[in-house]
């Protein structure tokens, strides 16, 4: 798989750019679209970031790492996090992060071996009125149980 | 129960649809701030005593005649809907059931201090919400309420573009110079203030960032009128606030209710009390950079910055998380300082250094491993913390820590243990010429 962008994705880089002061500004939209597209952002894919975005690899490099949901190595197909801030700590969020460690078999950060689900404690998701949470992908899930943790891993 | 108006979610079915919100009065209060000289609109916004509700309570109006007049530079205008304080979930509220009120407000920020470009910065995580505010701006877009076309909609030269742009995971770009930084495209270090924003903000351009809630509730000051609105809940910090109860409570969830409501109210009233009958042991009033109170001193706390200040912590963003008898404070004191250590961007030394050294104490103190000089270490580190930094990230890690410590100190001590041999060990890591001269400064 060429790590290039199309030129379809080229023109929405273009039009992205075209909706800031500083085509810099769109760096974080474009590395979205790059991490939606290849799943993480490897060296490669940050130097076409880097190219299209006409800006130095470093800059890219350096901006990927500022942030913690631009993966800088391969997560899997199904990203499981787990909330274990205060208010999710308070509902049981810890032993829900212990638990989703113990059936996936990974720990904080890691992919299981078919690369199919990863997980991830993450910090507070904004969802204190549904804590515990969790979060597969895009979608929240509030008031969380081990249960519909299982029931959520199994349906994949 | 409270005479409360919901001014910034009100209760109408599908509100978040143009038609629906136009059909309720929607965008008449921009209407009506075209009538007015954009001073004019300032000078009522300043009147109605609105003040930021993103934590730092800084008048509004006041912030909005900060920006200079004329129209030689571009300006800016930047939402933070970064909403990263752990405890605080209520713009995605806005975002979600009433993001045209968001629109209609930054319509009228936007003509009282001439801008023609505004950014809605919404934190990274809230996937469904960034797409909920997307398609605000898009329907607005697409009914003429924004771009070029508003000019003929609302028979005036003046016309306003807003981009929705999606964060990334940092709480850090929830302070505002540092969400600049990140909009601009590079790493989201805080900038030191001066210069400040008004003067050189987004691109060195004069840039003012409001709140999410503070821009929705804009329309509805201009609706009502700045008097009627500042009469509504405490005086000095007039309006409703969105509170986020969280933790310990039978119902949590976001509720409007004007400023000054009593926090045994909300708790016990508005949220059904903690479960099980159970007493509150601690509360932090504002999301987790808030000094925590005693369940013991909350009768008769008012939820508003004047009164909130006068016991020495914060309204912050009315993240209210209840905590039970049960709850372990040492080891809620720890969560929230790996959560500070985590989120510090790694500018300044002493938060940098210093967060990390307050998970590591407190990390000993959970673990039983520590000695009461531990404690006082560890209010020295948050002293030396606080105040030391270019942003207020430092402060936010500082005060739940030596609050904590303030108002628990028996939970601490009692975790601790006066063994002799790690007494010893403090000595031997003193002669290092580190810890022994915290500890004996403290004693």
């Amino acid at each position: 798989m060429s790590t290039t962008f199309t030129s379809d994705e080229l023109q929405s880089i273009t039009a992205l750019k075209a909706k800031y002061p500083d085509p810099k500004a769109a760096i974080m939209p474009v590395m979205w679209m790059a991490q939606k597209k290849w799943g993480w952002l490897s060296e490669d894919v940050m130097q076409e970031v880097a190219r299209v975005m006409d800006l130095p690899y470093a800059h890219v490099l350096g901006v990927a790492s500022f942030y913690t949901m631009y993966f800088k190595k391969p997560m899997g197909k199904h990203h499981v996090q787990v909330c274990t801030n205060v208010s999710c700590m308070l509902r049981g969020g810890e032993a829900l992060y212990a638990h989703a460690k113990q059936r996936l078999g990974i720990g904080h950060n890691q992919a299981t071996p078919d690369g199919k689900f990863s997980l991830e404690e993450v910090e507070c998701m904004g969802a204190c009125g549904g804590a515990p949470m969790i979060a597969i992908n895009e979608t929240f899930h509030e008031n969380a149980t081990k249960e519909q943790l299982d029931a959520l891993i199994d349906s994949y | 129960m409270y005479a409360a108006p919901n001014i910034v979610l009100p209760i109408i079915q599908d509100i978040h649809k143009v038609d629906v919100y136009e059909s309720h009065g929607g965008y008449k209060a921009y209407r009506k701030a075209l009538t007015m000289t954009p001073d004019q609109v300032t000078d009522e916004v300043k009147r109605s005593g609105l003040r930021g509700r993103g934590g730092a309570c800084f008048p509004t109006g006041l912030k909005w005649s900060f920006m200079p007049k004329g129209n030689e530079k571009p300006k800016y205008l930047a939402i933070n809907g970064d909403e990263s304080e752990p405890g605080s979930f209520k713009d995605r509220q806005i975002f979600e059931q009433n993001p045209h009120q968001l629109i209609e407000g930054i319509l009228i920020a936007g003509y009282a201090m001439g801008i023609s470009k505004a950014f809605i910065y919404i934190r990274g995580e809230y996937h469904k919400w960034v797409e909920c505010m997307q398609t605000a701006v898009d329907e607005a877009y697409a009914k003429g309420f924004l771009g070029d076309r508003m000019k003929q909609t609302f028979g005036s030269d003046y016309a306003l573009d807003i981009v929705v742009h999606k964060g990334a995971g940092a709480y850090i770009c929830g302070e505002e110079t540092s969400l600049m930084n990140s909009l601009e495209g590079d790493r989201a270090y805080p900038r030191f203030k001066p210069p400040f924003p008004a003067n050189k903000g987004l691109w060195g351009m004069p840039t003012t960032i409001n709140n999410v809630e503070t821009i929705a509730t804009v329309p509805a000051i201009l609706a009502m009128g700045a008097e009627a609105y500042a009469a509504i809940g405490a005086p000095g910090h007039s309006g409703t606030i969105l509170y986020g109860v969280s933790g310990h409570v039978v119902k949590p969830g976001v509720y409007e209710l004007p400023t000054g409501t009593l926090l045994t109210d909300i708790i016990h009233n508005v949220c059904g009390g903690v479960p099980g009958g159970k007493k509150v042991k601690a509360v932090i009033p504002g999301g987790s950079s808030m000094p925590p109170l005693r369940g013991d001193e909350l009768e008769g706390i008012r939820m508003d910055e004047e009164s909130l200040k006068k016991i020495g912590t914060h309204i912050g963003t009315a993240g209210i998380m209840v905590m039970d008898e049960d709850t372990d404070i040492v080891a809620v004191t720890l969560r929230i300082a790996r959560f500070y250590h985590h989120e510090s961007c790694g500018q300044c030394t002493p938060c940098r250094e210093g967060c990390g050294w307050m998970e590591k104490v407190l990390h000993r103190l959970h673990h039983g491993e520590a000695t009461s000089s531990d404690i006082d270490l560890l209010y020295n580190v948050a002293s030396n913390i606080e105040g030391n930094t270019i942003c207020a990230l430092g402060d936010a890690a500082a005060w739940p820590v030596k609050g904590f410590i303030e108002k628990f100190r028996d939970e601490f001590e009692a975790r601790c243990i006066p063994s002799r041999s790690v007494v010893s060990l403090n000595v031997v890591h003193g002669r290092r010429n580190t810890a022994s001269t915290l500890v004996k400064t403290m004693q």
